[in-house]
């Protein structure tokens, strides 16, 4: 068992007293918050790992009164649960989370916002959240949250489309910049963070920045929770320390027979069994939003390939060519040429195409299409051929 | 003072202010940039990517358009991977549409075509993604839209939103069934739009344009029986020489007289004609309303406001059914002239008005809707048979063969093809409202409108709304109750300008008499029928024709007109008379908002 | 029809009626009749004072708030991969056969809508379905017909 190393943070203990964690948190000033965010190194668990307390501090920089806090529920990366099993343990840790935040860069209304296929989670957290609003009031903190719903569009998980949705509107993904942090939800400064990345923020300010950089690498600070589905026994949530390989991965969750591991989910990479050995998972390697799924060697990895792929048609946005016309050109032509229709050469122009997909299309969904593409067909071509 | 930033595009180092996008930027030096969803007039959409550059230190490429330079940045904008990524993009967005270009009406004037055969993209780079069986919807009397030659920029959705602030088309589903669709996908002419062909014209391609009737009218110019009549419109004299190898803000009203006669129109007329005598009805009807306001003291409405633009009678109707009342019961110059084609015309022809068929040469999309409802046939027969935009005219003469550029110049027939300057200004916002100013004040005041060259300068210009205020003194007797009134009157064009102007309205709080109001941005110089390129400086450039066309007519006032004069005396008899309440006055309807 | 009326008035009434509350007045419309009628929109237009065109392009890009009739249960079965690699076509197919429709249709009675859908979240648990709102995990044949009976007799 020394090959992961689990971490009892995330789903720990918060404290015996309800939102004590918070309470003592409102002692310290806006800027001490803010540098033992920025100190901790915590990167944000949504998928990008842009470093939160810098996020926070940019947001508090900015001289327009009203801002936001707003917590990307939206999951909706394949492979990816985490976040549910989070919000059904514990919502108190990222409602704290939230309303640190909130104070720390000075807004008073908080939005988290929760896909729509977790809707049964919401008679629960209502409930929380009343409990929440009544100890905010106890302690004279101004910042209230409201939840708000989507409705079946994995898009609305990229921050700006999922600002629109709030506002009511397509989740077609805006250009950047201008950055939330100074233009987001409603046009004001707002800072986005992941559920979990809402959960370190309360346990830094728990334990403290030092302690919370002993867990992980310099570049992975800190506990990452997982979720691990595919060809596996051990499928579920697991609370892992970053920094492992591939192959130590595999060791503990693979069947015996994996042949590749999909990290990240359907927009992230693919590492075949060669690889296992020299690849880290974490920002110094396959980053992760915790989506790992293990395919064994009864897999076609063609049907994978195709599987993601409709799911990225229908699921861009629609809005740009590359990623819209892109996708369905990435499909139709993995299935001309498994048919036989086009030359095997073909995918090598396919490949041009996802490149040219990464560097032009307006947001991180068509960007990141390339990811899973060219790690599949680049190391499973005979299985896209034959 | 804003502040600069120095970045280098090209190699070429320039200082810019702060917020300037790259695009704007690289034109500033002259470096052009494909662009694509990008136009002059729209909020930044950044959704096609043709304008992607290189930035150095960036992995990803960057859309012009929509990224502000920041200082330092150097710039590349066509290294091998742009143009790569530039190639790819052309080459999908060709993979997703119905490549007929040899029939389609956009051929040579579309913005795809142009970047494909710049970019010489391989057709066979990709497999075809166009969606089967696509309909093109023909439903409308003006706007026929055919989605497979839609390359989803959502320009035409923009334009309807924030020009127009109609919203009869949107954005619907997403991913791969994204497309630009009407309320539940409904038939054009179900839908609030107003047919007003912005949307049209700021279509780059072909997927939107007007519903073309140039086929009927060859016919029937080929049909011995048929007396074909065309009039005019003045934004068209101005606008149609950039189809045929003009300049823009060219006016070329006398080649375009001697192509239609060549062409074979029985007869060339000016819709000025009708612009005239739509002020001397309007502004009657303008006296009568503040005589019985303010002498009487009935209820009438007030502000009174103008009806010639069809587009926005469509938008009132829809927008704002329960205040028609405040719109001038004139039809426009379009519809005036053709009620009069088929009765004074042809009384004085001697031709029996079945065979005439009446065209009306116009900047506009929505006028062909205004020929075909249904309350337009007082002559007894529809009066006008068809609208033919300014670009049908266009390809009309093309197709014609004239040598346009080397056409002498020849003068409109008669009867109804004399008119005066005050007529010509009905293109360009604020003529409407200057041309009834120089007849009305010179009716109640006796004198000419204080204003030197009569150019009433505070009702020019492209600003959405413009106001002015004129004080009647020394006035003539029979209008003593005026004396001392501020006449207080407002210029709408664009409809965004329209609502506002109508919910100070709705609000009781507007504090106008009379207003007038285009549909189009710039009024009908940039109207939904004109030449594809328009913009700010294309309408300048036409507005700035069309006054120089009113200072070189020997008649600058609409009464002064000698046809005028004699229509009123041997036709007419009277303004707001029962015959013109017969042929030149309409009535409108309540339609839907929603 | 009056009572969509009075139902997005109610809506609207209590999300209030800035443009942001154009989801949640969906969502509730939903909630209660499955979809949302061209009729159900045109209200929502009138009491939000938008065009109908931007309720309908908005409602066409989320994939639960649908422009369609569908029944009184909407059945979502996940496709993504992970399902998709545990069965679910199988498990698709015994719907399909307890029910007597095929994939996309809804039943005679009105009473059930078969759809597809995107991860769930449940991938662990897969094959996974939402009957309305509620999530089925670690579905088999076995299961999934017991599921459907007990929703057939309610
Ligand atoms: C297509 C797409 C989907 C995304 N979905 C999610 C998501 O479901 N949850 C999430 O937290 N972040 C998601 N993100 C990342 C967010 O845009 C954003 O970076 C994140 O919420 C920031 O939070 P963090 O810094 O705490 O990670 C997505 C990004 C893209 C491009
Ligand atoms: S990359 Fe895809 S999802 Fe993102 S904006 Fe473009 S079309 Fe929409
Ligand atoms: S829209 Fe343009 S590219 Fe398309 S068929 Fe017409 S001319 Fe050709
Ligand atoms: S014609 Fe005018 S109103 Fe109609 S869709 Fe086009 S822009 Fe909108
Ligand atoms: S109809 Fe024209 S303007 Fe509208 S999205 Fe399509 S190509 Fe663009
Ligand atoms: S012109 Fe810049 S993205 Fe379309
Ligand atoms: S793949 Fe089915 S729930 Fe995730």
């Amino acid at each position: 068992m020394e090959n992961v190393k689990r971490v009892d943070l995330i789903f720990g203990e918060y404290t015996q007293e309800k939102y004590k964690i918070l309470e003592e948190t409102m002692k310290k000033s806006n800027e001490q918050i803010i540098t033992e965010m920025i100190n901790s190194g915590l990167k944000g668990r949504g998928g990008a790992g842009f470093l939160t307390g810098m996020k926070w501090k940019f947001t508090a920089q900015e001289k327009e009164p009203t801002k936001y806090v707003v917590c990307n529920a939206d999951e909706g990366e394949p492979g990816t649960f985490k976040d549910r099993e989070i919000l059904t343990k514990v919502p108190r840790k990222v409602f704290s989370g939230m309303a640190i935040c909130g104070k720390a860069i000075g807004a008073k209304i908080g939005f988290m916002y929760l896909r729509g296929e977790y809707s049964y989670l919401v008679p629960d957290l209502m409930a929380e959240l009343d409990i929440y609003h009544e100890h905010a009031k106890r302690f004279n903190l101004d910042f209230t949250i409201e939840l708000r719903m989507g409705s079946g569009a994995y898009i609305c998980g990229e921050e700006s489309a999922l600002f629109e949705s709030i506002e009511g509107k397509r989740g077609e993904p805006r250009n950047k910049p201008p950055y939330p942090t100074v233009s987001g939800v409603f046009g004001k400064p707002t800072v986005i963070n992941n559920v979990e990345t809402f959960v370190n923020a309360v346990m830094i300010m728990k334990y403290g920045a030092e302690e919370f950089k002993k867990i992980g690498t310099t570049d992975s600070r800190g506990s990452k929770v997982f979720s691990i589905s595919g060809d596996t026994p051990k499928a579920g949530i697991y609370e892992l320390e970053l920094g492992m390989t591939v192959a130590q991965f595999v060791e503990e969750f693979g069947d015996g027979d994996t042949k590749a591991v999909q990290v990240g989910g359907a927009s992230g990479f693919c590492v075949p069994r060669k690889k296992f050995k020299d690849t880290i998972i974490g920002f110094e390697g396959v980053p992760t939003g915790g989506s790992m799924m293990i395919f064994n060697s009864s897999r076609s990895m063609y049907n994978v390939l195709h599987n993601y792929l409709d799911f990225f048609e229908e699921e861009s946005c629609g809005q740009c060519t590359p990623c819209r016309v892109g996708c369905q050109q990435l499909l139709k032509g993995i299935q001309a040429v498994k048919k036989g229709e086009k030359p095997s050469s073909y995918l090598n122009q396919l490949l041009k195409l996802s490149e040219n997909m990464k560097i032009t299309a307006k947001c991180g969904l068509g960007q990141s299409v390339a990811n899973s593409f060219s790690s599949i067909v680049d190391n499973f071509k005979e299985e896209m051929i034959y | 003072m804003a502040e600069k930033i120095k970045i280098n595009i090209d190699g070429i180092a320039l200082e810019i202010e702060k917020g300037t996008t790259i695009l704007d930027a690289a034109k500033s030096v002259n470096v052009k940039i494909p662009s694509l969803c990008y136009h002059e007039d729209l909020c930044v959409a950044g959704n096609c990517r043709v304008c992607v550059v290189e930035v150095e230190g960036r992995k990803n490429l960057v859309a012009s358009c929509a990224a502000p330079a920041e200082d330092g940045m150097v710039v590349k904008t066509t290294t091998p991977k742009v143009r790569s990524a530039r190639t790819d993009i052309i080459s999908l967005l060709v993979s997703e549409h119905n490549t007929q270009c040899t029939t389609c009406y956009r051929s040579t004037n579309c913005e795809l075509q142009s970047l494909a055969s710049e970019y010489n993209v391989d057709s066979e780079r990709y497999l075809s993604v166009l969606k089967p069986n696509i309909k093109v919807d023909k439903s409308s009397y003006s706007i026929e839209k055919d989605d497979s030659k839609c390359v989803r920029c959502q320009r035409c959705v923009r334009t309807c939103a924030e020009l127009q602030h109609v919203n009869a088309i949107t954005v619907a589903h997403k991913g791969k069934d994204m497309k630009i669709s009407t309320f539940m996908d409904l038939p054009m002419n179900d839908v609030v739009c107003v047919n007003c062909g912005q949307c049209v014209t700021h279509c780059p391609t072909g997927a939107l344009t007007e519903r073309r009737y140039y086929h009927e009218i060859w016919d029937a110019i080929g049909d011995p029986d048929k007396h074909v009549v065309i009039n005019t419109a003045p934004s068209v004299r101005v606008a149609l020489g950039e189809m045929l190898g003009f300049p823009v803000g060219t006016r070329v009203t006398g080649k375009m007289v001697t192509a239609l006669k060549k062409i074979g129109f029985n007869s060339v007329l000016d819709t000025d004609f009708t612009a005239d005598l739509t002020i001397i009805e309007e502004g009657h009807e303008f006296l009568d309303r503040v005589t019985r306001a303010l002498k009487n003291g009935e209820k009438v409405a007030l502000p009174m406001i103008t009806s010639c633009s069809p587009g926005w009678v469509k938008f009132i109707e829809h927008m704002y059914p329960e205040h028609l009342d405040h719109l001038s019961t004139c039809k426009s110059p379009q519809q005036m002239f053709g009620a009069l084609t088929k009765t004074f015309y042809a009384e004085k022809m001697g031709i029996d008005p079945s065979k005439i068929v009446s065209v009306a040469a116009m900047p506009c999309a929505a006028k062909k809707f205004e020929a075909n409802r249904p309350e337009m046939k007082s002559s007894g027969y529809q009066d006008v048979d068809a609208g033919l935009t300014t670009r049908e005219i266009g390809h009309m003469i093309k197709q014609s063969g004239l040598d346009f550029v080397n056409l002498p110049d020849s003068k409109f027939d008669s009867y109804m093809g004399e008119s005066s300057g005050a007529a010509v200004i009905f293109g360009a916002t604020g003529g409407v409202m200057e041309a009834a100013l120089r007849t009305v004040y010179e009716v109640v005041t006796g004198r000419e409108v204080p204003f030197k060259n009569l150019a009433i300068t505070p009702v020019r210009g492209l600003e959405g709304i413009k106001e002015a205020t004129i004080k009647l003194e020394k006035v003539l007797p029979a209008y003593s109750f005026l004396e001392g009134v501020e006449v207080k009157v407002a210029i709408a064009h664009g409809l965004k300008n329209a609502r506002t102007i109508m919910d100070q309205i709705k609000d009781g709080k507007s504090p106008y008499h009379f207003i007038e109001i285009m549909a189009c941005p710039g009024g009908c110089i940039g109207g939904g029928g004109q030449p594809i390129p328009t913009n700010d400086e294309i309408r300048k450039k036409r507005i700035a024709a069309i006054y120089a066309e009113d200072e070189g007519m020997p008649i600058r006032k609409s009464h002064e007109v000698p046809e005028i004069k004699k229509i009123y005396e041997s036709y007419l008899i009277k303004p707001l008379g029962h015959k013109s309440h017969e042929l030149l006055h309409t009535h409108y309807k309540k339609r839907n908002r929603y | 029809m009056p009572e969509i009326k009075e139902l997005v008035k109610g809506l609207a009434d209590k999300y209030g009626r800035a443009r942001e509350s154009l989801m949640p007045i969906l969502q509730g419309v939903v909630l209660e009749n499955n979809f949302v009628s061209d009729i159900a929109m045109t209200e929502i237009a009138r009491e939000l004072d938008i065009a109908t065109a931007e309720v309908y392009g908005t409602a066409t890009f989320y994939s639960f708030l649908d422009t369609e009739p569908r029944g009184k249960f909407v059945i979502r079965v996940c496709k993504t991969i992970t399902c998709d690699m545990h069965g679910k076509k199988r498990v698709i197919e015994k719907i399909e056969d307890l029910l007597k429709i095929k994939m996309g249709e809804t039943t005679q009675d009105k009473k059930f809508t078969l759809l597809t859908t995107n991860c769930l979240g449940w991938c662990h648990q897969g094959p996974v379905m939402l009957v309305n709102s509620t999530p089925y995990p670690s579905l088999d044949e076995n299961k999934v017909t017991e599921i459907i009976m007990e929703y057939m007799s309610k």
